[in-house]
């Protein structure tokens, strides 16, 4: 989706903020907020798709205000109360509402070839890009989750590498994973210039990993 | 840059401007109610928990009630994050590569980097393939996630604020220079700046270059020199500086 997730890019966030001394968890609640997100897998894993969309679907303004455990706490109680986990009145009051089944663990469902994003080693891949070629990215704009940024589309750059092949991880609107066939993922190096015009750099270039399916020939 | 002071006035203010939890729920509703909300100062207090903090505490509750969560389990996430998870991994893989040639070699060959640093133990979970880079006079390379906020847990731990930070994901990749600059750190204009966007599944760590005049010291000694911020691309390694993040 065309997020505020989406960042590269953009101007107006503001000049680099850096603590020194800064902690793991600068509270102690974001420590908790980390466990139930680390914890709770077995009981998120069968209901919901890609926790990323989850987060980046947040309201916008919500996310650009948010720090990063806040993201993470919203989009939790969020899902468990989209999955029916807990109610609303429970959330208010921190107490079960003994009157309610218990929640049940749901089996992840399967998938046809890995997770989303995880290596496939045990299928043969025929790579449509070798290393040297100069490929563009696409200029896709689905509405669902993808690791094409906005910035890439329709830029031209070289393929450096080909990093084997993996599930794609795009999901549809729901956030239910697209699945499709395993896929190189390249890393492509653009030049700043082709990304950002002529002022940048002529030294620079970004290096940026993409889907088989996010390329095409040049 | 702007130096955030370490008494997190700061961020409980921002904490509080921050609606969560309820306001999260109604998005479109929450949005607009959120917006004049934050136009009221609230009152404030150094002994009373955030909003956020109670909210945490009372998810806690109730999921530790309905059985879904197991607050020792919670004790031993923080724990692993907080004491046995982070950048002292990375810095002893960087110290590895400066003394033994051969390591250097696999830890830079995409094909054998991830088993490289496997073999000093750390792996994982976000660490699966990795991919190091290294710095030369000639070369800077800089980390970044601007979908998200990918990062090498295993050898760095997990990331720091700044990060995960709007400024950094949005300016990394369009002003890398920019930025490195409010780290101080000004790169002469014909090195030519490298910058990763960990968009899929591949991590990228920094390994920098060895400060000179280390020659004589141990491998124990030089991983104490390395620091986060080095294997993400934004400092250089220097000799008199270990400790730093």
């Amino acid at each position: 989706m065309n997020g505020v997730h989406d960042m590269g890019g953009m101007h107006g966030m503001g000049p680099m903020k850096y603590d020194p001394n800064e902690p793991v968890f600068h509270e102690p609640w974001e420590g908790r907020v980390w466990g139930f997100i680390r914890g709770l897998g077995p009981w998120t894993r069968g209901r919901f798709g890609a926790s990323r969309f989850d987060l980046e679907r947040l309201p916008p303004d919500f996310y650009l205000g948010a720090s990063y455990y806040e993201r993470w706490f919203g989009m939790l109680v969020n899902r468990l109360l989209r999955g029916g986990l807990i109610t609303p009145e429970e959330l208010a009051s921190g107490k079960a509402d003994r009157t309610r089944p218990a929640p049940t663990q749901l089996p992840a469902p399967a998938r046809p070839l890995a997770a989303p994003g995880a290596r496939v080693d045990n299928v043969p891949v025929r790579p449509a890009f070798k290393p040297g070629q100069r490929v563009r990215a696409r200029n896709l704009n689905p509405e669902g989750h993808t690791r094409l940024p906005r910035y890439t589309r329709g830029k031209v750059g070289t393929v450096v590498r080909n990093n084997g092949a993996f599930a794609l991880q795009d999901t549809d609107t729901n956030g239910i994973w697209l699945g499709g066939r395993a896929q190189p993922v390249y890393t492509i190096r653009f030049t700043a210039q082709e990304l950002w015009g002529e002022r940048s750099s002529s030294h620079d270039c970004v290096y940026v990993d993409l889907w088989e399916d996010y390329l095409e020939r040049v | 840059m702007t130096k955030k002071s370490s008494d997190g006035v700061g961020r409980r203010g921002f904490l509080r401007r921050a609606a969560i939890g309820a306001a999260a729920f109604a998005p479109a509703t929450a949005a607009a109610q959120r917006s004049t909300d934050t136009d009221q100062p609230r009152q404030a207090s150094q002994v009373v928990p955030s909003d956020i903090a109670l909210r945490v505490k009372a998810l806690e509750s109730l999921l530790v009630e309905k059985g879904m969560v197991n607050p020792a389990d919670i004790d031993a996430t923080i724990d692993l994050y907080e004491h046995k998870v982070g950048p002292r991994n990375g810095a002893r893989v960087v110290a590895r590569a400066w003394v033994d040639g051969a390591y250097k070699k696999r830890l830079l060959d995409p094909a054998t980097a991830t088993q490289a640093i496997a073999d000093l133990g750390y792996s994982g979970g976000q660490g699966e393939h990795m991919v190091v880079v290294e710095n030369t006079p000639q070369v800077h390379n800089l980390v970044v996630c601007t979908l998200c906020s990918c990062y090498p847990w295993p050898t760095l731990g997990l990331p720091p604020a700044w990060y995960k930070s709007s400024p950094y994901r949005s300016r990394a990749v369009i002003d890398p220079r920019g930025v490195l600059k409010e780290f101080g750190l000004e790169l002469a204009a014909d090195v030519e700046v490298r910058v990763w966007d960990s968009t899929a599944e591949i991590r990228y760590l920094v390994l920098p270059e060895r400060p000179p005049g280390t020659e004589s010291m141990t491998e124990a000694d030089l991983a104490r020199l390395v620091t986060r911020d080095s294997m993400v691309g934004v400092a250089k390694v220097k000799r008199s500086e270990g400790g730093r993040p």
